[in-house]
């Protein structure tokens, strides 16, 4: 298999007061493309800031991550914006959209943070065509000028999914997608994530519910500041 | 385009935008009216001066003047950027007005003109009231055949300033002597008789009045014909003496060029008369500009003008420092959308140009309502306060004090601009600080997502 990404030697400490506290202490594995897989572990044991890691968004203490065997801590600032832009999409538990930005637009801030002023008014029919169509597959399509906190929670992950598909990332990194959701509607979440991975996608999803866990592809425990592979599905 | 887009519903989501705004209209409010207003008095007190001295004044420091300047005038005449010049002689005096029960009396300026010249080179036919030809300035209408004076219009006590601004006049002059004394100095500067009674006297009749706007000639100066201000103050000696001549230039040429050239004529002059008696008054004589020549009465209000820029540089402060509490307050409520468009690839920059923009749009937003609403009250300024004093007797200035006519309201693009573009500086000042602070931010810390 294709690896996409690979951790090696990962670790994380935090300054909790006077005390420092370390949460990861030796991070390695690898993700493969086409992959469906969970990090589980329980509350505390890292597994957010480790997805943070790997999206870039929090540099490790120590250890470093790869995507398609280049190093990101070798990436200058602009090419990490770039690798925020346009290969991995992130999915929050808390879906984080932007209150002063209608539905369709929320979804296009990805596609509008790519290029300037001018490139924007080239790209934006095909970004705009792509944003509802998403829109239109997680069953949004009369929700477009609506703003986020108009929508239900179940609605808002979709357009948080939709926003992290729209510029077709090879990896998707989700943060507890369910955790803020009934357990109906994180279902409807997880089916769109598994339709997705079926397509080819590559996930990464953070939860601490065993049972969504048991639905992918392959689930990594973190546990003692360690991964551990606890099960492979296929 | 995703930071104009959010800078932009930023503005018009956020009802601290409109606070803001508000203080930067404000601001820009406030600016525009007190520096029209206080540029108009200033640039307006300029002009008079300007226009009582002329362009350039060969000026005696000494009240005992200096000598054959007929030659000079003549040559003047000659002198291709001179439009007119007009010689004075000035003294000091006591003015005596005779009344029913007792003698009203007053320290004057006496000043000696042709009036005719005068008025070519000064502003001098406009400060009058009555007259219409400038040749009968010194006739009384009342009586052609008696010599007449024209007071400036406070040396006159009887009250006619209005309270509204403008001064009372009857239709015509009315019958007024004034009886006044000079203190005649001969060409060594001692009184010219000595020893004896050292006053001349001599009566005038109230003939016009003259109103200048420059409080202190409106409150001190008689003007009278030459030749009779010479008599009194002793100048008509064997060479006649005056202590000043006012030169107009003529259209297009510079007063800096003027001046040179008639400062050259008059060394050159000075030189050619060096052996005649009384040629040492010409080593008290000055030639210079009326800005010089005007400086000591024109710096206190130019340097209270310096006073109340630096006053509103202040105020500029005090708007840098309100828009950066607007956008710390802005920002601290903002913190998860910089690391949502942080994790979405959106650069230091693009956080960086969101809130900067944010600012030029309550900038642009505030100087553009402070500015209209600012030239809405100038244009409104004198019918708004007219009204306030028919209504509550309100002036901003007391006209039966201050000798100001309307409130300038002359409003230069020039000076609106420059307090746009610093409404605008203040404003990314007020921002940049802020907007830094969250450009830095991790996204992990904007998204409070270090929870383990």
């Amino acid at each position: 298999m294709n690896t996409l990404l690979k951790a090696t030697d990962i670790h994380k400490s935090y300054k909790m007061g006077k005390v420092k506290l370390d949460v990861l202490k030796g991070v390695d594995f690898q993700i493969h493309k086409g992959e469906f897989v969970a990090i589980v572990g329980a509350s505390g044991c890292g597994k957010s800031t480790l997805l943070h890691i790997f999206g870039a968004l929090d540099l490790p203490d120590r250890g470093y991550v790869e995507f398609e065997n280049q190093r990101l801590n070798s990436f200058r600032w602009s090419k990490l914006d770039r690798f925020r832009n346009k290969t991995v999409g992130f999915v929050f538990q808390f879906y984080h959209l932007l209150d002063e930005l209608s539905v369709l637009e929320n979804v296009m801030v990805p596609a509008m943070a790519s290029v300037g002023v001018p490139g924007w008014f080239r790209l934006k029919p095909r970004a705009k065509k792509k944003a509802m169509s998403l829109l239109e597959r997680f069953g949004l399509q009369d929700r477009l000028r609506h703003k986020p906190y108009e929508l239900s929670g179940g609605e808002r992950q979709r357009v948080a999914i939709a926003r992290a598909l729209i510029n077709e990332p090879p990896l998707l990194l989700a943060d507890e997608p369910t955790g803020n959701l009934d357990s109906r509607t994180g279902n409807g979440i997880l089916e769109a994530l598994k339709e997705l991975n079926a397509e080819g996608q590559t996930i990464v999803m953070v939860t601490h519910d065993e049972r969504i866990a048991a639905q992918v592809t392959r689930i990594i425990r973190l546990a003692d500041g360690k991964a551990k592979e606890v099960m492979l599905n296929q | 385009m995703v930071q104009w887009i959010l800078a932009w519903r930023y503005f018009f989501k956020r009802p601290i935008s409109i606070l803001a705004v508000a203080a930067v209209a404000l601001c820009v409010f406030i600016v525009i009216v007190v520096m029209t207003v206080m540029s108009g008095l200033v640039e307006d007190f300029r002009e008079k001066n300007h226009t009582f001295t002329g362009d350039c004044v060969i000026e005696s420091d000494s009240l005992v003047g200096f000598g054959y300047y007929e030659d000079f005038l003549a040559r003047l005449s000659n002198e291709p950027i001179v439009e007119a010049a007009s010689p004075v002689a000035r003294g000091m005096g006591i003015a005596v007005i005779p009344r029913v029960n007792d003698h009203y009396n007053i320290g004057v300026e006496i000043y000696g003109i042709d009036p005719d010249l005068h008025s070519r080179a000064t502003n001098f036919a406009e400060t009058l009231y009555y007259t219409e030809d400038i040749s009968k300035a010194f006739i009384p209408v009342y009586n052609t055949s008696l010599p007449g004076c024209i007071p400036a219009v406070d040396v006159i006590p009887i009250g006619r300033r209005l309270p509204e601004g403008g001064y009372f006049h009857w239709n015509s002059p009315i019958v007024l002597e004034f009886i006044i004394s000079a203190f005649p100095l001969n060409s060594k500067g001692v009184l010219a008789r000595g020893g004896m009674d050292p006053i001349n006297t001599k009566s005038f009749y109230y003939s016009d009045d003259s109103h200048s706007g420059l409080v202190k000639v409106d409150g001190a100066a008689v003007y009278l014909p030459l030749q009779q201000a010479q008599i009194l103050c002793g100048m008509d000696t064997p060479f006649k003496r005056i202590t000043s001549i006012h030169i107009k230039f003529k259209q297009g040429i510079s007063v800096r060029k003027g001046v040179e050239t008639i400062r050259a004529l008059w060394t050159a002059y000075c030189a050619e008369y060096a052996d005649k008696p009384g040629a040492e008054l010409f080593g008290h004589v000055r030639v210079q500009s009326w800005q010089v020549n005007r400086r000591s009465i024109i710096a206190p209000m130019e340097t209270e003008q310096v006073m109340m820029t630096m006053a509103f540089l202040m105020l500029g402060v005090i708007t840098v420092f309100i828009i950066f509490v607007v956008l710390y307050m802005i920002i601290s409520h903002k913190s998860k959308d910089i690391g949502i468009l942080k994790s979405m690839g959106v650069s230091v920059q693009g956080i960086l140009a969101v809130f900067l923009m944010f600012s030029v749009f309550v900038g642009l937003a505030g100087s553009i309502i402070g500015g209209a609403i600012g030239c809405l009250f100038l244009a409104k300024i004198n019918g708004l306060e007219d009204w306030l004093y028919e209504h509550y007797q309100w002036q901003l200035w007391d006209r039966t004090i201050y000798a100001i006519g309307d409130i300038p309201n002359k409003i230069e693009p020039q000076v609106v601009t420059i307090i746009v573009i610093s409404a605008l500086v203040a404003c990314l000042i007020g921002a940049a600080v802020p907007s830094f602070q969250a450009a830095r931010k991790k996204p992990v810390e904007s998204l409070q997502v270090n929870q383990l």
